[in-house]
């Protein structure tokens, strides 16, 4: 039975084949793979924010784009995945609720994609995949075995990116 | 005290619970009022969580609910979230709508105003049994609502805290309808600035 791992808000995990890394309930948080398809190597990190430098609490570097995603690069290099092949894929960063004036804090599911994409192309780790922004929950994960990143929502089904 | 909620006094958390206590029994009595039926209402619980454990306080990440949403204003700005599994919100429309109970199996305009609106009346009462409690005047804006899995409607007010620190401090009461046809969860979210403001002002600091 290949191994079901639970990746929490503000949390990352890695791994190797067969195991699933899954995150439940996105909302304007986003839900960032990363997966080198020869060694079968792979993370799932759950990101709230864009920058940690703009926040007073940044102890946990899980909950920031510009921190998590070059800590989950890491994490998945000393596993033995290739930085050539790595490829990354990204879902989530929704509005959930829709404001006739829309602060800064309510569009954080825009810039929170924005700043995965931007850290990404920083890392140079090509985005091969992605489904962020609606107005809609997701639940994501990753088949490390396969690298397929489901994508689960209520009401527009399941879709593979 | 610091920005992060971790570090609050067994008086502190009491008093926290006391608000909850009066502000959740005003709107409970409301809401009984709209529906003409008894509530039951747990005592307040306050907790100070992760912020990713959240979600399991209405039964984890993944469950379908209705959020209605409302940010408020004044001197001690926070956010109130009213959740309801999806079936209740559901029982709760055929009560309000005046419909056979079943019968509502998704949510159309109307539905969500009337919805929306009792996310205003509940918060209304319950601002306002905080307003003679402790005298700080706060004011909501009006109310959003989705339907969708609870994490990522939490979401919206968990990165709110996100900013300032790994812990949320919630004051949230359990709603039960005397046939148990309705649960429903009502979390009052203090921003992390404004807990100092609400407990001087009844005089715990």
């Amino acid at each position: 039975m290949p191994e079901l791992v639970k990746v929490g808000m503000a949390d990352a995990k890695v791994g190797t084949a067969p195991s699933t890394l899954i995150s439940y309930g996105l909302g304007s948080c986003i839900g960032i793979s990363l997966y080198d398809p020869q060694t079968k190597v792979g993370g799932l990190l759950h990101i709230m924010l864009p920058d940690s430098t703009q926040s007073r609490a940044n102890e946990n570097r899980a909950k920031f784009a510009d921190t998590g995603i070059p800590d989950m690069l890491n994490e998945v290099l000393k596993l033995g995945a290739s930085r050539s092949r790595l490829v990354a894929k990204i879902a989530g960063g929704a509005q959930m609720f829709a404001f006739a004036n829309a602060t800064d804090i309510m569009r954080v599911g825009q810039r929170n994609a924005q700043a995965a994409k931007d850290v990404l192309a920083g890392l140079g780790i090509p985005i091969i995949g992605e489904d962020t922004g609606g107005s809609y929950g997701r639940t994501v994960s990753i088949d490390l075995s396969n690298g397929v990143y489901k994508v689960k929502t209520i009401d527009k089904g399941e879709k593979e990116i | 005290m610091s920005d992060d909620v971790a570090s609050l006094s067994a008086n502190q958390m009491d008093a926290l619970r006391e608000i909850g206590n009066v502000g959740a029994g005003n709107s409970a009595t409301a809401l009984s009022q709209i529906i003409n039926r008894r509530i039951d209402m747990n005592v307040p619980r306050v907790s100070i969580v992760p912020l990713g454990e959240v979600p399991d306080l209405v039964g984890g990440p993944d469950v379908m609910v209705v959020g209605v949403f409302l940010r408020v204003y004044g001197k001690a700005p926070s956010n109130i979230l009213f959740l309801l599994p999806r079936d209740s919100a559901f029982y709760l429309v055929d009560m309000l709508m005046g419909k056979k109970r079943g019968e509502t199996q998704k949510l159309d305009f109307m539905d969500e105003s009337a919805l929306m609106e009792i996310g205003n009346i509940l918060s209304g009462a319950y601002l306002n049994a905080l307003f003679n409690f402790t005298n700080i005047s706060l004011l909501p804006t009006i109310p959003a609502l989705a339907m969708d899995m609870a994490g990522a409607i939490l979401s919206v007010v968990l990165i709110q805290l996100g900013q300032m620190g790994d812990h949320a401090l919630v004051i949230e009461t359990e709603f039960n309808t005397d046939d148990e046809g309705i649960k429903g969860h009502f979390f009052l979210v203090p921003d992390p600035g404004s807990l100092e403001t609400i407990l001087s002002a009844v005089g715990v600091e």
